[in-house]
């Protein structure tokens, strides 16, 4: 296959940037876009030329590391995929392909395709977790049964891999896709419910205190998103929030 | 010949651990404010250990090349994670873990960290759970399980094929909950350059700060090292692409030994190569091997007609296929180690059996398993006389519920669709037995360097369990490196901070900024990767899955001519300053240049076989793994002189007072 990529460059966080145009050619199918972008930086290196620095590195959808914009979709055409599940056999020879990085105001462009998103991390600090010291003097595993309805919608709320798709694919730029994945994880299981109501306050005030923007339910978050966070689980947030407002203290 | 110390505790096998918690010594909660610690890496080990630091009351810093410590590769793990907690009561206990282990790794691993880990795996659930895991639980509420390779038990506990994401999120909400606190300092997109030490203790690193490329200096009253595997010496891995040996490596360099280089775990079930241009290996779970059934045609002729098209798997009928895990190990059949299922993979292939266009490919096979589920299925729902369309229905559905996101990813990269043709696969190189030498304590030769997880060598032997890794991840973070770092940790608790403003960190900041320097200044003209992919063939020629002598010489000859084209050859972009990755590459490239010739060497000097480790010359007529436990019983432990192929051998002798050495058998 033969491409034309159109590239959003920048070189650093305050440099203007611009859409670049690069040929590529020898393009088999069967090759991921990551590694289809690594033939490109090879022939810049040779070449001379700066190479496109992008993020990467589990390179098989888990890690949530990579992050391109393609076509005006996040994590290009394809549902259920991060940028390094697509495969070029989605494209079509000849085809002109437009990559730009995540673009929100929360996540700020450190290089090119690169983006700081440790905003997210904040937000998991602000209350993601469950305050138990790692002694391991818990009680037994098995003590506790829970419904397996509720593990097995922990655990689709927990498979989120933090990657920003959501927040990329937003109009607004909201991150409550990203914020109500571990809120309702943690909401649905006993473990977490002695802090649910400090938990999903202070997560949420993190959220707008980073400049995300707020929801207003057009769904493109859980269509663009590569683990298929479900929106339930927004409101599943929103009902946590209402109910904390209510009943807690502060 | 140094003398080895493992410092393993006198006594009983299984007091040894509670007997040593009750001699070392601790460090009063007020001191321990005084205390900094820098704990390099955020996998499971890593994010355990530092987490854990924290809450005791250490300063602790934390560091990882991604941009988030949630990024680890640990987050890849998908099978589970093993744990003696015998919920089935189908016979397991401690010692049966224990025992397992210490087989499974070919009689290569020590007793007292073995048994250790088995000890505290029960806990190791207790405690997830506890951090809001969601683990697979059954319609009871109670937590399932499922088997893995190498035992007889089921004792895996899983989240889909997810596990290492769930728990090392879990060890990351519990290190987001110290950094919130500021008890930990968080440094992403960082990079450990050099390892700093003052009168032969470990007192801090020299790190690089990715982002903006300055070079950084961090001291510290200890230094741990969680930094995993090295298996990208083969640049085709089931590792990240970010994953390195460097961390480890500089330590090596600055006097930790490294033990057991040579044992490399080939997994057997992965994706096979498709291309030149290929980047990385993805992995099938070992959880497959569950439900999955391997084969290949017994006949050449479906062989051939399989790689041109002419025929599909389905269609060979089922006495033409030899599943020959089953003929060959009828006892435990496709649930054989590792080790021993990616080397019948191989000789199958090499005789000609392989079903894809490159020859190297054997099918993973889940037609049995769907109807065989869809039966009990159509039970369950009370479908009397279902037809083969419903059976086969419900039965995709089971198998979609336990493997689904595996069988996704499958489809995704091969356009196959596993559900209705058997998956291919292939063995590649997926974790690293061999790491950074340690004693009973987790500390390395260098006092106040400490080392956790894959980046150790200390409990696999020479072949590891599945699920296993996830195991020891979580026991040296959670439950041995807090208590053992505190009897080092007792005698700084006058030092004070640890000053940067020294000889010992300027020469090393120093020494970082040459080397930098001299890359971005290199006038050579290919890429890193070029090198790279070199080196991996080589390593993966000849120092793969099965070795010899004359292979292992040649390849060492060919790394050291590789080594000195690379430094004259490499074209680097960019500058020091400011965001570069290709810089970064070239550093753990050069680093990946000198371990792979030491692993080849260790390789070379090993002259028997045993697990992971299989030289040609020395195996069974049945073709297994001849072991020479007369001459072998002893980990490797190699002392940096300066160069590689100069490296000094030192000798851990290897005694078993609880386990008799046999021949392992699985059959």
């Amino acid at each position: 296959m033969n491409l034309t990529l159109k590239i959003w460059r920048q070189a650093g966080p305050d440099a203007k940037g611009s859409m670049e145009t690069y040929p590529v050619s020898d393009i088999s199918p069967d090759m991921s876009f990551l590694e289809m972008i690594d033939v490109l930086n090879d022939q810049l290196v040779r070449d001379g030329k700066d190479p496109v620095a992008f993020d990467h590195d589990c390179r098989e959808g888990i890690c949530g590391m990579c992050s391109m914009y393609i076509n005006g979709e996040a994590h290009g055409p394809g549902r259920g995929v991060t940028t390094c599940q697509l495969h070029m056999r989605s494209f079509s020879d000849g085809e002109t392909i437009y990559i730009e990085p995540w673009r929100a105001a929360a996540f700020p462009i450190i290089k090119d395709l690169v983006t700081d998103r440790g905003a997210f991390d904040r937000i998991i600090q602000a209350g993601g977790y469950v305050s138990v010291n790692t002694s391991g003097n818990t009680q037994d595993a098995n003590a506790l049964p829970i419904p397996k309805d509720n593990a097995d919608k922990a655990f689709d709320a927990a498979t989120c891999i933090g990657c920003g798709a959501c927040v990329a694919t937003c109009k607004n730029s909201s991150a409550m896709l990203f914020t109500s994945a571990k809120v309702s994880q943690l909401a649905l299981l006993p473990q977490g419910e002695p802090e649910a109501a400090r938990r999903v306050q202070r997560m949420v005030a993190q959220m707008d205190e980073e400049g995300f923007g707020n929801c207003t339910n057009t769904g493109a978050c859980e269509v663009e998103c590569p683990k298929g966070i479900s929106l339930e689980n927004i409101a599943r947030m929103n009902r946590e929030f209402l109910k904390a407002q209510f009943t807690s203290e502060k | 010949m140094t003398v080895l110390d493992s410092k393993i505790p006198q006594g009983p096998l299984k007091d040894k651990w509670t007997k040593h918690k009750n001699d070392i010594r601790l460090v009063n909660p007020a001191n321990k404010r005084l205390i900094d610690i820098i704990v390099v890496g955020t996998g499971l080990a890593g994010a355990s250990a530092a987490a854990s630091f924290a809450e005791m009351g250490y300063n602790v810093k934390a560091l990882c090349f991604q941009d988030s410590p949630r990024r680890a590769h640990s987050i890849a793990a998908q099978g589970g994670i093993n744990a003696a907690k015998n919920y089935q009561n189908d016979g397991d206990s401690t010692h049966r873990l224990f025992y397992d282990t210490v087989k499974g790794g070919d009689y290569r691993s020590r007793e007292g960290n073995v048994y250790r880990l088995a000890e505290v795996s029960a806990n190791i659930i207790d405690q997830c759970v506890a951090q809001g895991v969601p683990f697979a639980r059954d319609y009871g509420g109670l937590l399932d399980n499922r088997s893995f390779g190498g035992v007889l038990v089921s004792r895996t506990f899983y989240a889909k094929g997810q596990t290492g994401q769930q728990l090392l999120l879990g060890a990351y909400s519990a290190l987001s909950r110290q950094i919130s606190k500021g008890k930990i300092e968080m440094l992403n997109r960082h990079e450990m350059m050099e390892l700093v030490t003052v009168d032969g203790k470990a007192r801090g690193i020299i790190a690089k700060n990715l982002v903006t490329g300055e070079i950084e200096k961090h001291g510290a009253h200890a230094v741990v090292l969680c930094t995993g595997g090295y298996g990208n010496v083969f640049f085709l891995s089931t590792n990240a692409m970010g994953s390195n040996v460097s961390a480890a490596w500089k330590a090596h360099r600055k006097g930790a030994f490294f033990a057991n280089p040579s044992f490399t775990q080939i997994h057997p079930t992965c994706i096979p190569v498709s291309g030149d241009h290929q980047s990385k290996l993805t992995l099938m779970s070992e959880s497959l091997r569950n439900d999955g059934r391997i084969w290949v045609p017994k006949n050449i002729e479906d062989v051939k007609a399989i790689r041109d098209g002419s025929k599909k798997p389905v269609e060979i009928a089922e006495a033409d296929r030899d599943y020959y895990l089953e003929r060959r190990y009828p006892s435990f059949g496709n649930l054989v180690p590792r080790d021993v299922a990616s080397r019948a993979a191989k000789e199958r292939c090499d005789a000609g059996y392989g079903v894809n266009k490159t020859g190297e490919a054997v099918f993973l096979d889940f037609a049995s398993a769907i109807m065989r589920y869809g039966k009990t299925e159509a039970h369950i729902q009370g479908l009397h006389n279902p037809s083969d369309a419903q059976v086969r229905e419900l039965g995709e559905q089971v198998v979609r519920n336990k493997y689904g996101n595996l069988f996704q990813m499958y489809e995704k990269i091969t356009d196959d669709n596993p559900y209705k043709t058997p998956m291919k696969i292939y063995p590649a190189v997926h974790y690293t037995m061999g790491g950074i030498w340690v004693d009973y304590n987790l500390q390395t030769t260098v006092p106040g360097l400490f080392a956790a997880g894959e980046a150790n060598f200390s409990d696999h032997g020479a072949n590891r369990l599945g699920a296993s890794a996830l195991m020891q991840g979580l026991a040296d973070g959670y439950f041995v490196l807090p208590y053992t770092i505190g009897d080092y940790l007792a005698d700084d608790i006058r030092t004070g901070a640890i000053s940067t403003d020294t000889p010992e960190f300027e020469e090393a900041a120093k020494r970082v900024q040459t080397q930098l320097d001299a890359f971005v200044n290199n006038n050579g003209t290919k890429p890193v990767d070029d090198f790279h992919r070199r080196l991996g063939r080589i390593m993966w020629e000849n120092c793969g899955m099965a070795r010899n002598e004359k292979d292992l010489k040649q390849a060492i000859a060919d790394i050291q001519a590789l080594r000195e084209e690379f430094y004259k050859d490499v074209r680097v972009p960019g500058s020091t300053k400011g965001f570069n990755p290709e810089l970064d590459k070239a550093g753990r490239v050069a680093d990946f240049l000198e371990l792979g010739e030491l692993m080849c060497l260790d390789a070379l000097e090993r002259r028997e076989s045993c697990g992971g480790h299989f030289r040609e010359e020395y195996q069974t007529p049945e073709g297994e793994a001849l072991r020479d436990d007369e001459n072998f019983t002893f980990v490797s432990a190699w002392e940096y002189t300066g160069k590689p192929s100069e490296a000094k051998l030192n000798k851990e002798e290897l005694t078993y007072e609880n386990i008799e050495l046999k021949q392992r058998s699985y059959k």
